[in-house]
């Protein structure tokens, strides 16, 4: 690849590209693109330059039990990321793309390292691209709320972001002091993260609650929505019970007072109502965590896989 | 590369010193050592082996294999053949990891730069151990953020985010004029 380039650069004498342009932002991309590798593509191989990705498993832990635990953690972000992603030329205004757009960049960087991590521990010669690209359906453990579709309606995909950083900002936070050091360094890069999407989805679901009328139906249509969903968040699966216990993971029953209480807090404040609506159930005892996901999650991999699975390999 | 000094030749440039006029590929006025990314430079062995340590600003930040890419350029091109970059993560990067030159750099190009924090009980650069949850700002935050071009305190938040991860968009009330900020994370 880049044999074209290649060419023209090492036929560029150094002097020709010393000087910096400080103001020229694209100055550093056209002097650099004589080399073979493989940037801006999928595929640019997080594991072999990961300090922290190859650490080995911490004493007295299966390691199927974090590598499950990795692609729960990792296939929520990556799955919510997808979603926010639709949002890109669909924004009701430039900014809220822009920020949208960021918000999706910051979890697809977490569910990268996460991926990595469970390829890694994993060890069947998979990575991080193979586990996003080539699983299929069952193969996920997000929870539901992560690929739940908002049909383009911006107060349902801000109560989605809002109950979604929220219950993931009180995990991270609890991971912070994890005997996995990739849990620990990735939860101390998304507290922050989280951190700013929570703040954004709050001030943005006051402005419509308190809004207009019309913001005010939106907002709270959105929240009746995504609030079926909440349920899952707070339940236990055996893998996370058994991490937890080891000090590796985090048991999501132990932050559902305090989501419960930034939620109540935001709503109530955005002159919202906290919905009384029955959670969605388990299906034989089995829901996102065990790979048991709802209809909209095929449609979601078809978008998400296409271009992967259909140009195996591909880099550019 | 001919005229390059080449593997093991002398006079070589120290790689520090090769590694530090690296610039950021979004923000080409700092350095990566400004920027405070750069963790370690390490010679290795036989001399002609550099490794580089760096941390990403945020998880996702897309121009950290521009970093990776320019790093390894730079350095063959100062007669190093074998370059590796590594990646770490931890203590994660903020924004008291930039240089007071770095500051000002950013500052002399338009873009406001981050306000330094003060974390009881942390060292520079890494994140507070905090007891509690993460404080939720329900109320606009206090605009501190002076305006690059004309000085003017009154400066309002246009967008939570702008167009790098580590942006967000503000207006100056007075010369009416955008301008990036540096979150402060």
């Amino acid at each position: 690849m880049n044999a074209h380039t290649g060419t023209s650069h090492t036929g560029t004498s150094h002097s020709e590209v010393a000087e910096h342009d400080p103001t020229n932002a694209y100055q550093s991309l056209s002097e650099t693109v004589g080399h073979d590798d493989p940037r801006w593509a999928f595929g640019t191989g997080v594991e072999d330059v990961q300090t922290e990705i190859v650490a080995p498993v911490p004493d007295g832990i299966d390691p199927a039990d974090l590598v499950a635990y990795c692609l729960m953690l990792g296939d929520d972000a990556l799955i919510c990321s997808h979603r926010i992603s639709e949002w890109v030329a669909n924004a009701p205004e430039l900014e809220e793309e822009v920020a949208l757009a960021n918000i999706a960049l910051d979890l697809l960087g977490q569910a990268r390292l996460l991926l990595a991590r469970a390829a890694h521990v994993e060890g069947r010669g998979r990575d991080e691209d193979d586990l996003a690209f080539w699983r299929t359906e069952a193969e996920f453990r997000h929870v539901a709320l992560a690929e739940l579709d908002d049909q383009l309606d911006f107060g349902h995909a801000i109560a989605r972001l809002l109950v979604f950083s929220t219950w993931r900002l009180a995990l991270l936070q609890r991971l912070l002091g994890s005997r996995d050091p990739v849990l620990a360094a990735v939860a101390g890069k998304g507290v922050k993260e989280v951190s700013y999407h929570r703040d954004y989805a709050a001030r943005w679901l006051l402005r419509l609650g308190d809004g207009t009328a019309e913001s005010h139906l939106r907002a709270q249509a959105g929240v009746h929505a995504v609030w079926p969903y909440l349920e899952e968040l707070f339940r236990t699966s055996a893998q996370e019970s058994r991490l937890a216990g080891a000090g590796v993971g985090v048991d999501p029953a132990a932050v559902r007072d305090e989501v419960t209480d930034v939620l109540t807090t935001v709503l109530g404040q955005a002159t919202l109502e906290l919905p009384a609506v029955a959670p969605v159930g388990l299906l034989g005892g089995r829901s996102g965590r065990q790979g048991l996901h709802t209809e909209r999650l095929g449609h979601l991999l078809a978008e998400l896989q296409s271009l992967a699975r259909q140009h195996p390999g591909a880099v550019w | 590369m001919t005229g390059r000094p080449g593997p093991g030749a002398s006079g070589r440039p120290d790689p520090v010193a090769v590694v530090a006029e690296v610039v950021d590929p979004e923000m080409p006025m700092l350095t990566l050592a400004d920027l405070g990314v750069v963790r370690e430079v390490r010679q290795d062995g036989d001399d002609d082996t550099v490794t580089v340590t760096i941390t990403p600003t945020y998880s996702g930040c897309p121009a950290i294999d521009a970093m990776r890419a320019d790093l390894r350029t730079r350095l063959n091109e100062a007669g190093y053949p074998r370059v590796t970059v590594h990646t770490v993560l931890s203590p994660p990067w903020s924004t008291d990891w930039i240089s007071e030159r770095g500051l000002r750099a950013l500052a002399e190009h338009g873009i406001a730069p981050p306000a330094r924090t003060v974390r009881v009980g942390a060292e520079p650069g890494r994140a507070a151990a905090r007891s509690g949850p993460v404080a939720l700002t329900l109320t606009a935050p206090p605009a501190a953020v002076r305006c690059p071009r004309c000085g003017a305190a009154a400066t309002e938040e246009l967008s939570r985010f702008g167009p790098t991860a580590c942006t967000a968009l503000r207006r100056c009330r007075s010369c009416r004029e955008p301008f990036e900020h540096m979150k402060d994370i």
